[in-house]
């Protein structure tokens, strides 16, 4: 059994923040280069260029990418030969969480109730975490923050079997062509598909972790993430919606068997400035 | 096409001069807004109370920006998505004599009718280059609403901020070029 300080958790966790915030991942930053090669459109290349500018801007100064350091979504690999001493895995989490948002100058986005008392929390959390537990004595925690306009434009269906593959292609191109600029293209598409109603929004969640445009290991479904890609870069949203042929980034697809009676989808999709950082212990 | 230099606040007159496509360069005072002080204003102006700021020929900018490191003016600032402010806009339009919006995404129907009749203009401004965005604004403060954070209403000057036309005054939306007037 190995022993993990609940303060090394926290202060890795508080880095990690930080580091999300501030530095566009090199796969993300690659992938706005390319599309700016390959964009048509006069004013589609002036906003990849303002893109690529304002990463630049973030790194260098350690200011936030997006105004919108989003909410701290967090997934959690634990080995199971290691234990957390000095307090839960959770609490160290949001502690370093509201160290890191404060020290950061990072904006606190979550209020404490949806519906009846909208009061800002001050710290943003409580965190979502996702704990997986696996082989092994580390820890590796992957934070991606997640701005709130292109949450909202998540979706969700439960397909019948009979829907089939044209269903899933049409559901997934329907959900990116009419969030149009909202969710501040080029988009990263994640797609659930499988599970059941809260495991395929899962996976459209975790979808959005893997390495941009890296394709799904099965060929069925890589060879399906190149045809929705290429339907949804011929739709003409473009970078903001305003036109051009760099509407998304990648799709990125994970499934899970399902039931019988059933075909999940869900598509949650990632802005331009697609953070994540992740930390082993 | 270059941009061309306009500055707050704006007449009837400057509206109606700007067409959708144009990039414009904003300079002057704007204020910002998001859907909790929106709220607010609204219901304001419902119970026929008077607003804490004058929007008459005034431009709202649609931000919650991020904290101000020190020596920086402002934290990162860019356009949270419009269409959730839609609800609120006409009212704003119709009643205060709101001049001009900046945002993301597109408007509704509702919005665009109440732009046309009483001329206000959109614009849009960058997604997610918020780090850039920030380095056009050299005054911050907070005018009202301090209770609500990042949603409180802040008093930005704005020097050279650059913008796009996006939905005009005469029934042009760049988010729908094939549907506009």
């Amino acid at each position: 059994m190995r022993y993990i300080k609940f303060e090394d958790i926290e202060n890795a966790v508080r880095d990690l923040c930080l580091s999300a915030a501030y530095d566009l991942p090199d796969d993300v930053l690659n992938a706005l280069q390319n599309s700016r090669s390959t964009e048509t459109s006069d004013r589609g290349k002036m906003f990849l260029d303002q893109c690529i500018e304002n990463a630049a801007i973030a790194a260098t100064e350690r200011l936030p990418i997006c105004q919108d350091t989003g909410f701290a979504v967090y997934f959690v690999e634990l080995g199971r030969d290691a234990q957390i001493c000095g307090g839960t895995l959770y609490d160290a989490i949001n502690s370093g969480t509201a160290r890191g948002y404060q020290d950061g100058y990072l904006r606190k986005s979550i209020v404490n109730d949806p519906l009846f008392n909208r009061v800002n929390t001050g710290n943003n959390t409580p965190a979502v975490i996702h704990l997986e537990l696996v082989l092994g004595d580390c820890l590796k925690i992957t934070l991606a923050p997640k701005g709130g306009g292109s949450e909202n434009m998540s979706r969700i269906k439960m397909l019948t079997p009979q829907a089939g593959i044209p269903g899933v292609i049409n559901f997934v191109v329907n959900a990116v062509t009419e969030a149009g600029g909202n969710p501040c293209p080029p988009v990263i598409v994640g797609i659930g598909i499988g599970g059941t109603f809260e495991k395929v929004a899962y996976l459209a969640k975790k979808a959005l972790l893997r390495k941009v445009g890296a394709p799904n290991p099965n060929p069925d479904y890589a060879t399906l993430e190149e045809e929705i890609l290429k339907k949804i870069n011929s739709s003409q949203v473009g970078p903001q919606g305003l036109g051009g042929n760099s509407t998304a980034l990648a799709v990125h697809i994970e499934y899970f068997p399902c039931h019988i009676a059933s075909l999940p989808v869900a598509v949650n999709l990632n802005c331009h400035a697609a953070r994540h950082a992740s930390v082993t212990i | 096409m270059k941009p061309i230099k306009i500055h707050t606040p704006f007449d009837d007159a400057a509206v109606t001069a700007l067409k959708a496509g144009q990039q414009v360069l904003l300079s002057g005072i704007v204020y910002t807004a998001r859907d909790a002080a929106h709220k607010r204003l609204c219901n304001l102006i419902a119970n026929g109370q008077s607003l804490p700021l004058d929007l008459n020929g005034a431009a709202l900018y649609f931000v919650g920006p991020s904290p101000a490191k020190p020596g920086y003016v402002i934290g990162s600032a860019g356009p949270t998505t419009s269409y959730r402010m839609d609800a609120y806009s006409p009212i704003l339009i119709e009643q205060t004599g709101l001049k001009a919006m900046i945002g993301k995404g597109d408007r509704s129907p509702e919005v665009q009718n109440a732009m046309q009749k009483h001329r206000c203009i959109y614009f849009a401004a960058t997604g997610g280059a918020a780090a850039l965005i920030s380095k056009s604004i050299v005054k911050c403060e907070v005018l009202c609403y301090d209770d609500l954070g990042p949603e409180a209403i802040h008093r930005l000057e704005v020097k050279d901020l650059p913008l796009l036309v996006a939905i005009d005054c005469h029934g042009h939306n760049l988010y729908h070029p094939e549907k506009s007037n």
